[in-house]
């Protein structure tokens, strides 16, 4: 650009941030310049909140960090600059850019529970940022500390500055991380995934409080996010990212309710909702890697209206009437895509009362180590199990969801069942054939074969160094002795039922993408042609349209055979999604069983009240309640309801003393809790 | 296969090969440790002169049309000499290294696997052994059970194995914490099919890179008790012991010197450059540095 430090000043308002036709890329190994960022156009005026969603690899992340002047290393700008405040970000020398980055342009990154020092007290932490990003004398430093620390609400400001990171809960670090970001009062705020990997309602705190910050400072704000609903809580604009180019943008109450863009639709309509019980409308397909669209229009291939011009130029940006900037040629057909989950096809009746094939009769299972002293005297230990009598049964070809927070125990239950830990008490039924015995080792191959588990991260639960045929040979030989040509062909197979070609037998997990990776991973526990299959987190790695395939996927499998699930997640609406039964965890305590629509419905149990109040929907209007603090337990307490110290509707007489008992209600929903049937049935009022 | 064709993966020993053979330091390295191989296997047909003959007229005579590199102080030929000298030391530690390598796996893994107290024992253990200097602990061996190649060979196997258990065990511990193990044990495979089947392929190019570096490091030790007379015994060809009589007349007989001393470090240079690419060709961070 020729005129690069001079800035159009027919405009009324000079944007803070204008970032103008900007391109950035890397150099291939075959020494070609491929974008990763193609002709980004976009202004932030001071004040505004803008979210920039996209799905992993869609460069959000890298279009924020370069409103900074930051590219990440082997990038670099190929056309195009950004303009901070008139100041050219790529043309400013590091000293230039100094005072700016940190000071009026701040970043909270996603984890900073690891980007806080760990050797630092939280009070010295802060007290360094002030001392670089803001004009204040030392003296006042300390008075400026507890006004941050109590702006992001911090509890207990005294305490909390001689703590150490690891001291404080993942919702405290994020909100030391954005005290620090606050200490220079930026103009503008970088948030890349604030909230992702947090609990519910952590989360929706730390929305709330960034939601009130914008209101109160009147900063500006950057949001990336994957999640629609917390950048519909937080930002007035959304700009929706594809393949490295912005493909819609626009006001957030329009983006998210009727958007002019096919993929924006298809996002949308990939999203699990907590209200209805339909499975997410998955969206085929994968984006195109870098440089590999030039001429045409990146989301064509898996677009329901392609037509032959899609493949034939690129569309441009353009402003249409209801004020969004759409790139498509197509978008007045646009509207006529669905947005939302497809009806469910299949009626599922399962009988809950019948022959169950598991039964899980008082369960306890502990992480505990005995103390010495306990050891010496051959006691168990005095503190209460991790896990403590669960009572399930699983009816044949039944989901049932296991939700809860992290720490609640729902995966130490997975991995008892799947017999990778032993149990502290309780015994679990197999089939009405007696118990199964706890740990593999003592397992029959066939109780071995008929549960299967699959785990939440397949980079993890893939060996790096097997390629698709051996990690699908090793169920196969051990339970069936395949080998050769019927080897091959049940592996096939099996490639096919989870929608992959024979052609990815050859691959290593590291030439899959992430939802491919997930089916080889559901295909080698289908493999055994199991009963059970344990569910773990199966999508919370994976990209929502990624997920909604998954789901599709793991809905049909149980079809065809009639395998029980049991799917674990912290995600209610996924659950949702795919269970018949759900079951509550609380510090690994059952709180609520019943049917979905049962435990989804009016009824429930003050943690689950409180759960599911703070789902963050994308819809601009669903405003997520905060029943009850954030705040993190470590254990359960030692004597009555394990919910009792976060429970927004605790009674005086005997929940910290007594443990809850269950209330019954039609259907087989029971709720264990000291509030009546009838207090449960009334609506909480707080 | 009928299928369309896909990306090879990458665990062939061609695609690894073609890998090391692509970076500048792989090409060097490999051409280096191929030509003294290469050498150590031909030289007997290649010498111009016997290694023994010795001649008082020809005593510290400097490099000449008929004696490339000059004499020594038995006025034997040094070109001769310097050709012939790996082959000892190739072969001390071509045996040595992968009894080292092995051994030291099994141990590694083995306690990286069981885990819990008796893993820190050993290694405590290990830490101690490796406190002490290393030529202290060969030669209280030597100095015991004498010199040859059947002491040498179990000696340096013995010390060098020991630092592999270190590799093996942290490749192990890395590898044991995650799913894939899980998933396997789910599955109930015996342990030997999960060590066989998941564990090994991830924690082989770690030990094949720590190999390479435990055989340079097994040149120079061996080159060094060479030096101190404790290795291979007059009047067979060796670096180590042509730089220990060549010492004393370096200063108006560099030769001497110098001829082995380019030929050790060639060898040594070549296999460092070659684990190094190997190193990167497989994607393995070489941070361990430290000598035993």
């Amino acid at each position: 650009m020729n005129d690069s430090n001079s800035v159009d000043l027919n405009n009324q308002a000079i944007p803070l941030i204008d970032v103008r036709d900007l391109t950035v890329g890397f150099v291939s190994t075959k020494g070609k310049s491929l974008p990763v960022l193609r002709n980004i156009d976009l202004k932030i005026n001071a004040g505004e909140t803008l979210g920039l969603v996209g799905e992993s690899g869609s460069g959000k992340s890298t279009l924020a960090l370069a409103a900074m002047g930051y590219l990440k290393r082997g990038l670099f700008v190929m056309n195009g600059t950004s303009y901070f405040a008139s100041n050219d970000m790529f043309a400013l020398s590091r000293k230039e850019l100094e005072p700016l980055r940190g000071g009026r342009i701040a970043l909270i990154p996603q984890n900073s529970g690891q980007s806080l020092t760990p050797t630092q007290r939280i009070g010295a932490q802060l007290d360094e940022a002030l001392k670089l990003h803001s004009d204040l004398a030392p003296v006042q430093h300390p008075t400026r500390l507890l006004e941050l620390m109590s702006q992001v609400r911090l509890p207990d400001p005294d305490t909390i500055i001689h703590r150490y990171p690891h001291e404080l809960s993942g919702g405290q670090q994020q909100r030391v991380a954005i005290a620090m970001a606050l200490a220079g009062e930026p103009e503008v705020l970088l948030l890349d995934e604030p909230t992702t990997g947090l609990d519910v309602t952590t989360q929706a705190h730390i929305l709330e409080l960034l939601h009130d910050l914008a209101a109160e400072t009147g900063m500006a704000m950057i949001y990336v996010s994957h999640d629609l609903g917390a950048i519909a809580r937080v930002c007035d604009q959304v700009a929706v990212m594809y393949a490295g180019e912005i493909v819609l943008q626009g006001p957030t109450r329009q983006i998210l309710r009727d958007p002019a863009h096919p993929y924006a639709r298809g996002l949308l309509a990939s999203i699990p909702k907590l209200k209805t019980a339909s499975l997410p409308r998955a969206l085929d397909g994968i984006p195109p890697m870098p440089g590999q669209v030039e001429n045409a229009c990146a989301f064509a291939d898996r677009c329901a209206l392609q037509e032959p011009q899609c493949k034939q130029s690129r569309p441009a940006l353009e402003i249409i009437s209801t004020g969004e900037r759409v790139r498509c040629h197509l978008y007045s057909r646009a509207r006529t895509l669905p947005m939302s989950a497809a009806p469910n096809p299949y009626n599922r009746d399962i009988e809950f009362n019948a022959n169950p094939v598991l039964i899980l009769n008082k369960v306890a299972i502990s992480y505990n180590k005995r103390s010495l002293l306990e050891q010496l005297l051959g006691r168990a230990s005095a503190k209460a199990p991790t896990v403590d009598n669960i009572t399930l049964n699983l009816a044949p070809g039944e989901t049932l969801g296991l939700v809860g927070e992290s720490g609640s125990g729902k995966s130490t239950i997975l991995k008892a069942i799947a017999g990778l830990l032993p149990l502290h008490s309780g015994d679990i039924n197999w089939r009405n054939k007696g118990s199964l015995p706890a740990t593999v080792d003592h397992r029959t191959s066939e109780q071995l074969r008929e549960i299967q588990i699959i785990f939440q991260n397949p980079d993890e639960s893939l060996n790096p160094r097997q390629t698709v045929a051996e990690i699908l040979k090793q169920p196969l030989k051990l339970y069936y002795e395949l080998k050769g040509e019927a080897l091959r062909e049940r592996s096939e197979a099996l490639l096919d039922r989870v929608r992959l070609g024979a052609h990815y037998m050859d691959r290593l997990p590291s030439q899959l993408s992430g939802g491919e990776k997930q089916r080889v991973a559901i295909a080698r526990a289908f493999a055994a042609e199991p009963s059970l299959v344990l569910c773990d987190e199966v999508t919370s790695a994976l990209d929502v349209s990624v997920q909604a395939a998954v789901l599709d996927l793991l809905s049909d499998l149980r079809r065809e055979k009639n395998t029980t699930y049991v799917f674990v997640s912290h995600d209610l609406a996924v659950v949702r999604a795919l269970a018949d039964r759900v079951a509550v965890l609380y510090q690994g305590r059952l709180c609520e069983i019943g049917t979905s629509e049962a435990v989804y419905g009016s009824i429930s149990h003050p943690y689950t009240h409180v759960l599911l109040e703070a789902v963050l929907e994308p819809d601009p209007d669903v405003v997520p309640k905060l029943s009850s603090d954030d705040i993190i337990e470590l254990s359960p307490p030692e004597k009555g309801c394990p919910f009792q110290r976060r429970c927004p509707r605790k009674l005086d007489a005997n929940c910290d003393t007594e443990p809850p008992p269950w209330r019954k209600f039609t259907g087989g929903h029971q709720i264990r809790c000291h509030l009546s049937a009838e207090q449960l049935l009334e609506k909480p009022q707080y | 296969m009928n299928s369309p064709p896909s990306a090879k993966p990458f665990s062939g020993i061609a695609t690894v090969l073609r890998d090391v053979v692509s970076r500048p330091s792989g090409s060097i390295g490999l051409f280096l440790v191929v030509f003294h191989v290469l050498l150590a296997i031909l030289s007997p047909l290649l010498v111009p002169y016997d290694y023994r003959e010795i001649s008082s007229l020809l005593m510290l005579k400097p490099p000449s049309p008929e004696h490339w590199l000059g004499n020594d102080h038995l006025g034997r030929d040094t070109f001769s000499r310097t050709l012939l000298g790996g082959r000892e030391a190739l072969l001390v530690t071509g045996i040595a290294t992968p009894i080292a390598v092995i051994w030291g796996a099994i141990v590694g893994i083995y306690f990286g696997l069981a885990g819990g107290r008796i893993d820190e024992v050993l290694m405590r253990v290990v830490d101690a052994f490796l406190s002490l200097p290393w030529i202290l602990k060969m030669l209280v061996l030597i100095v015991t059970f004498g010199t040859g190649v059947e002491v040498l060979i179990p000696t340096l196997a013995f010390f060098y194995g020991i630092p592999v258990i270190r590799i093996a065990r942290a490749a192990t511990h890395d590898v044991v914490a995650r799913d894939f193990i899980e998933a396997a044990r789910a599955r109930g495979h015996s342990r030997g099919s999960i060590i066989w089947n998941e564990l090994l392929p991830n924690v082989r190019d770690a030990l094949l890179v720590e190999g390479a570096m435990r055989w340079s490091w097994m040149l120079l030790a061996f080159s060094s008790l060479s030096f101190l007379g404790f290795g291979v015994s007059p009047p067979t060809p060796d670096w180590g012991l042509m730089i220990a009589d060549a010492r004393g007349f370096m200063s108006f007989a560099p030769w001497g010197v110098l001829a082995p001393v380019i030929a050790l470090s060639s060898l040594i240079i070549g296999i460092n450059l070659t684990a190094d690419a190997l190193a990167k060709a497989l994607g393995i961070d070489r941070a361990q540095k430290a000598p035993i």
